[in-house]
């Protein structure tokens, strides 16, 4: 594996237009090796197409990107080798068995065959999917499916991964079992581009976090880069008697600004604060005003109102 | 908890990490491994079979008792007439599942898969068209077999049979090309077929396959010469039956060099460059 320093991708001004519509609309991404990247966008934003464009598949319109230093367009059968991909759609042959799909990717990848039987039926054990080695991908749960597809992508490790969307329309269960996958390559060293549409997942994962949304990224840094970006936390105040409920409102807009939501019938308030010492402040004023609170609590932005707040037009 | 939790992130780690870095495979094991692949997806669904046993037996027998006494006065001379054009229509006839297979395969993320492997990237197809072509074969032993059993009497002898199939076969690879072009265009499987059954029908049954051409009208005789299919069909009969057909084979072979070497890279820069 490449030690020297550096990046994984380094790729600027990526477009990709279809007639007339950008789908990715000037990037610039610099991944460090070893490190999980994190995609962060609803659907059509352009995370897709960037994968495809990064991992050889779909031609680049404008802009350049490297990989290992290595040029994507020209260079491809350099990048192959290292890269592995595990695409929205499983990318398995659901005619074949579990079994029959791990041992054809290890042959397509130079394993002999003795070495190919051996390396599908490990990967099958630390995957869960021994007991359903013999039985047709296209009868397999949609998370088995899943993890026999991560297994697929890493029957050599590769240097670098990518996972479009690995967790979609996974339970929580089998979404936990993909996520200790990735931080087992991640010990290994493979660095991971992942996108996802949810938040709590790029949280959970990466290191660092693109936010993109219309084929442009909006904003980009660590989780917690993010969320200070937006600037404020969450009051979150419940009453202990609901008839003090618009004197408290009034109090806290008068003091805070706007109430973002709230819920008459079970006394609850939530506002956006700027500064902890307003957050104080507000309390203050609820207990000069003899309003009993039963709770208050204030938080960090979860990533839903970073995102929230960002594509916010 | 926290360690028990580091424990198995580290079994899992053991299990899944591979140390093993071989080189990329050689052209022949990619080739055969795709092969392969076909030959399971074929084990998983046998049904898939009908089209080289069921099919060509059940045409075999419509057309010869059908048009048997009509066309050649008895069944038994038009079997040795029609054999070596219903082989070649079945044959031909057949090629279009190549297309159709690559283009279920497109619909799925398997070939984006295949895309990304360090292999020489006709492979798929390669493999896929190799596996075909053994069913072709199967298909042709299973209708000589039926032929002769039913009278048919090649009067060539076993290497020229042989040498008939064989030619054939050519044919039927180069030909495939034509519908992995096709099924890289069209995107839909319906699409595909309507095409491919509007380029077949009119060639094989507009080809010296099943009536003499001099029966026909002076524009459609001339059709019928030109026809590839009916130089196919010429030289198989010739093979078989033991009559000079030089000139027929010369052109059969030309035309399939010159499908392979149009149709042959047109379907790999379509393949690479398919969004």
């Amino acid at each position: 594996m490449d030690q020297s320093i550096g990046y994984a991708i380094e790729a600027k001004g990526l477009v990709k237009k279809f007639n007339d519509f950008s789908a990715v609309d000037d990037i610039d991404l610099k991944i460090e090796k070893g490190t999980v990247y994190g995609f962060l966008g609803p659907n059509g934003a352009g995370k897709t197409t960037t994968v495809r464009m990064l991992s050889t598949l779909l031609k680049i319109d404008e802009g350049y990107a490297t990989i290992f230093g290595h040029d994507v367009t020209k260079e491809s059968r350099k990048i192959r080798p290292r890269i592995a991909l595990t695409g929205q759609y499983a990318s398995i042959d659901e005619d074949l068995t579990g079994s029959e799909n791990l041992i054809m990717v290890s042959r397509l990848v130079g394993f002999s065959r003795t070495d190919a039987k051996k390396r599908a039926k490990e990967l099958l054990t630390a995957f869960g999917l021994a007991e359903a080695a013999n039985k047709q991908a296209k009868d397999y749960s949609g998370g088995m499916r899943r993890r026999l597809d991560i297994a697929a992508s890493i029957v050599i490790t590769p240097d670098l991964l990518f996972l479009d969307e690995p967790t979609t329309g996974l339970d929580p269960r089998s979404r936990n079992q993909v996520w200790d996958v990735i931080r087992a390559l991640t010990k290994a060293g493979t660095t991971v581009l992942l996108t996802t549409q949810y938040l709590d997942e790029a949280d959970q994962l990466a290191d660092r976090i693109a936010v993109i949304n219309k084929g442009k990224i909006i904003a980009e840094g660590t989780s917690t880069e993010l969320k200070s970006s937006v600037g404020s936390g969450m009051l979150h105040v419940t009453l202990k008697n609901q008839s003090d409920y618009d004197r408290a409102k009034s109090l806290l807009e008068e003091r805070v600004g706007s109430v973002l939501q709230e819920s008459s019938k079970n006394a609850q308030l939530l506002v956006k604060v700027t500064d902890p010492v307003i957050a104080t402040q507000a309390l203050n004023d609820l207990t000069a005003a003899e309003i009993d609170l039963i709770t208050f609590s204030l938080s960090q932005p979860s990533l839903d109102e970073v995102f929230l707040a960002l594509t916010d037009e | 908890m926290e360690s028990t939790q580091n424990n198995k992130l580290e079994d899992l780690e053991k299990a899944i990490i591979s140390t093993h870095r071989p080189s990329p495979p050689n052209a022949f094991t990619s080739v055969s491994t795709f092969a392969m692949r076909s030959l399971l997806k074929t084990k998983h669904t046998p049904m898939a079979l009908m089209d080289i046993t069921a099919m060509p037996i059940l045409f075999l027998l419509m057309f010869t008792y059908l048009f048997g006494g009509a066309i050649a006065g008895s069944v038994q001379d038009y079997l040795q007439y029609i054999l070596p054009g219903i082989l070649v229509q079945t044959v031909v006839q057949i090629t279009m599942y190549t297309g159709l297979d690559l283009n279920k395969d497109l619909q799925k993320g398997f070939f984006d898969r295949q895309r990304t492997l360090p292999i020489w990237s006709p492979s798929s197809l390669v493999g896929a068209m190799t596996f075909d072509t053994l069913r072709y074969s199967i298909a042709c032993i299973i209708m000589i077999g039926v032929a002769m059993l039913m009278g048919f009497r090649p009067e060539g002898n076993a290497l020229g049979v042989l040498l008939a199939v064989a030619l054939l076969l050519l044919f039927a690879f180069s030909l495939s090309w034509v519908w992995t072009v096709l099924a890289l265009i069209l995107e839909s499987e319906n699409a595909l077929m309507a095409t491919a059954m509007m380029i077949i029908f009119p060639l094989t049954f507009l080809s010296s396959a099943f009536v003499d051409p001099e029966t026909m009208p002076g524009i459609l005789e001339w059709f019928v010469t030109i026809n590839p299919i009916s130089m196919l069909v010429d030289s198989v009969r010739g093979l078989m039956h033991g009559y000079a057909v030089g000139t027929e084979i010369m052109w059969t072979i030309g035309a399939s060099g010159i499908l392979l070497s149009i149709f042959g890279p047109l379907t790999m820069y379509l393949y690479k460059n398919k969004n």
